[in-house]
């Protein structure tokens, strides 16, 4: 009898919790709720709040109220609709290209590469994601910039980059958040059962049939996964327009223009790209790909 | 001309040779089995005659046209997957038109044959499930119905009953077979399961390490085996090697004798001119059901598998228990010999 009280009696915690299943969750829950509530949810929110307010524009002090000039502007303004619809452009850009690039090489590493070949490819896709972001901007700058090393490559062909631009923001963003379509492209193929490819060529499919009816499909939620990021990340993005876009302005250009100068303004353009997230995630959520995420 | 005629092929995976020089002849409308343990080639034959896999030497011919290094989708097989392989995205009627599909069969024509191969399986009511809605017995008829459509000359099975509770596998086949009578289509079928392969095939090939061992029908496997593996795989056999057989027997090659030909009888009682038998002491009775396994230490030094079918209730025939005295007996005509 006295060893089992001894036994009881060594795990007061555990059986405290086994007997408690509310303070089990509220433990478990605790820290996890205070960040999501009362960092991000509670920022936000104070963030929707601000774009009401006004601000006196001698001094640019903020002083509370509630008008919707602000979002009238953020409407109305030809360069902001400008704005919005060029970084809507810019992040779908990216996005498609993203697919488009990882489709094939996931292929290529999932089923043809051998498996050395596959892991230095699985580790030359994951290596830049060590580098520092501003690190990799900076970077495709040197490549792009008028004297770099595109141009200098280039040359013996007569052709010359389209120096910082569009173009070249898109190409910087599509390097800086490829790993992201990308891993979950390849660890999807890799997850299709090796059969199926044999069944489809079976049935009289070559490699582009059985591409695009039965590995597309079946990949769908991997490239939904990745797109939320890379979309989501291009649209938010500016420094890689600040530093290789030239002149080309993205919303996050002029959100970071106008923090210190007008708050409430930089506050309802920012609801622009929350908007076109949540209407993507709206739209991806409609396909049931998010549930396998 | 065979349908499909194989010449001396070979395949290795790195240096484990997976076939090693075989050839076969498979006629046109018949169901030949490959058999052997797993590790034994018989897989690797039926995928290279598939296209999936590769040959390092040696020819395949599908009447009389060179198929060896053709890719799988310009060759007239099909291939019914040992997983089913059915797309997990398609529906059972979208999965079935899709050979149709690829030969650019029109729309119409297409749902007419899918339908027709999914009635002929009898899973009309299944046409726009998914696969994971199904049970293993229904996939499995799916993926009949799905290479079937095709029409192919020949239709190769990997081990296609494998994943089935036995009751099940036992009605697919004797469904299968009736499948392949009525469409007269060429089965090539891998299985490691030599009753399977007895029920069924008109011919088996027995595969051991990357070799052929012996081709035969089913008869001519179990009752003539060529090697010391075909006895021993296909059922039980009491095999005495060429020295014990020398001995005791008068032979002059190892010989085989199946446990069910051997009677037990008390030691010192008659038995007729064209038989034969030996003494032992009963080792083991085990009762089994319809059958009593005895295992004998025989005079021989060997051991030898007795097995009696259990015609009446126990204790009610002459059945011994270990320890006792016996004489097994069989006639000389039920000895195979084993040219190997």
């Amino acid at each position: 009898m006295s060893t089992k009280s001894d036994f009881r009696g060594s795990r007061p915690i555990s059986s405290f919790f086994l007997r408690k299943p509310k303070v089990r969750l509220i433990s478990l829950l605790s820290l996890p709720m205070t960040w999501i509530v009362g960092v991000y949810i509670v920022s936000l929110f104070l963030l929707l709040i601000t774009a009401f307010w006004n601000v006196d524009p001698f001094t640019s002090r903020v002083s509370p109220g509630f008008n919707l000039e602000n979002f009238i502007m953020v409407f109305t303004v030809p360069a902001y609709i400008a704005t919005s619809i060029r970084t809507l452009f810019i992040a779908l850009s990216v996005t498609a290209i993203c697919v488009l690039l990882a489709v094939p090489l996931g292929i290529y590493m999932a089923k043809i590469a051998k498996p050395w070949l596959r892991n230095i490819l699985a580790v030359a896709i994951t290596l830049p994601l060590w580098a520092g972001y501003l690190v990799k901007i900076i970077a495709m700058r040197l490549v792009f910039t008028e004297e770099g090393f595109f141009n200098w490559l280039m040359a013996p062909l007569g052709i010359r980059g389209p120096g910082f631009s569009i173009p070249i923001v898109i190409l910087t963003l599509t390097y800086l958040w490829f790993p992201y379509m990308a891993l979950p492209v390849y660890t999807a193929i890799r997850q299709i059962p090796p059969n199926l490819f044999d069944a489809s060529s079976d049935m009289g499919a070559k490699g582009f049939t059985t591409v695009y009816r039965v590995v597309i499909p079946l990949i769908v939620p991997a490239i939904i996964a990745g797109s939320v990021f890379t979309f989501s990340l291009s649209l938010g993005d500016y420094l890689a327009a600040r530093f290789t876009g030239g002149a080309t302005q993205m919303i996050g250009s002029i959100i970071a223009a106008n923090i210190n100068l007008n708050p409430p303004v930089a506050a309802a353009y920012s609801m622009i790209p929350i908007a076109f997230v949540v209407i993507y995630l709206m739209v991806a959520r409609r396909t049931g790909s998010l549930e396998r995420m | 001309m065979a349908l499909i005629e194989i010449r001396d092929l070979a395949k290795s995976f790195g240096n484990v040779k997976a076939v090693d020089d075989i050839s076969l002849d498979i006629e046109s409308g018949e169901f030949i089995t490959l058999l052997g343990p797993s590790g034994s080639g018989k897989t690797t034959v039926l995928r290279m005659i598939a296209g999936f896999e590769d040959c390092d030497a040696g020819s395949i011919k599908l009447n009389g046209e060179d198929i060896t290094h053709l890719p799988p989708f310009d060759r007239d097989v099909n291939t019914v997957f040992q997983d089913y392989a059915l797309f997990p995205h398609m529906s059972v009627q979208e999965n079935v038109e899709y050979g149709l599909r690829t030969r650019k069969v029109p729309k119409a024509e297409r749902a007419k044959q899918a339908l027709e191969a999914i009635a002929s399986v009898k899973l009309e009511e299944t046409v726009n499930r998914l696969p994971h809605q199904l049970s293993g017995g229904q996939r499995q008829r799916i993926a009949l119905a799905r290479a079937l459509v095709l029409r192919p000359r020949v239709l190769l099975l990997d081990e296609p009953l494998g994943a089935l509770d036995r009751q099940l596998r036992e009605e697919m086949q004797v469904e299968l077979k009736k499948i392949q009578r009525d469409a007269g289509i060429t089965f090539v079928f891998v299985t490691h399961d030599q009753e399977e392969a007895m029920r069924m095939s008109d011919r088996i090939v027995v595969f051991n390490s990357g070799r052929i061992e012996q081709v035969g029908t089913p008869e001519q496997v179990y009752e003539e085996p060529r090697t010391n593996f075909v006895a021993g795989f296909l059922g039980t056999a009491n095999i005495f090697s060429v020295d014990v057989a020398r001995k005791f027997l008068g032979a002059t090659t190892t010989v085989s004798i199946r446990p069910e030909r051997i009677r037990l009888q008390a030691p010192g009682t008659k038995i007729d001119k064209s038989e034969t038998s030996i003494t032992g002491t009963v080792q083991e009775a085990a009762f089994v059901g319809a059958n009593t396994i005895y295992i004998l230490e025989t005079d021989f030094g060997v051991k030898l598998t007795v097995r009696k079918t259990n015609t009446e209730l126990l204790g009610q025939d002459n059945s011994f228990v270990a320890g006792d005295q016996v004489m097994a007996v069989w006639r000389n005509s039920h000895i195979a010999q084993i040219p190997v």
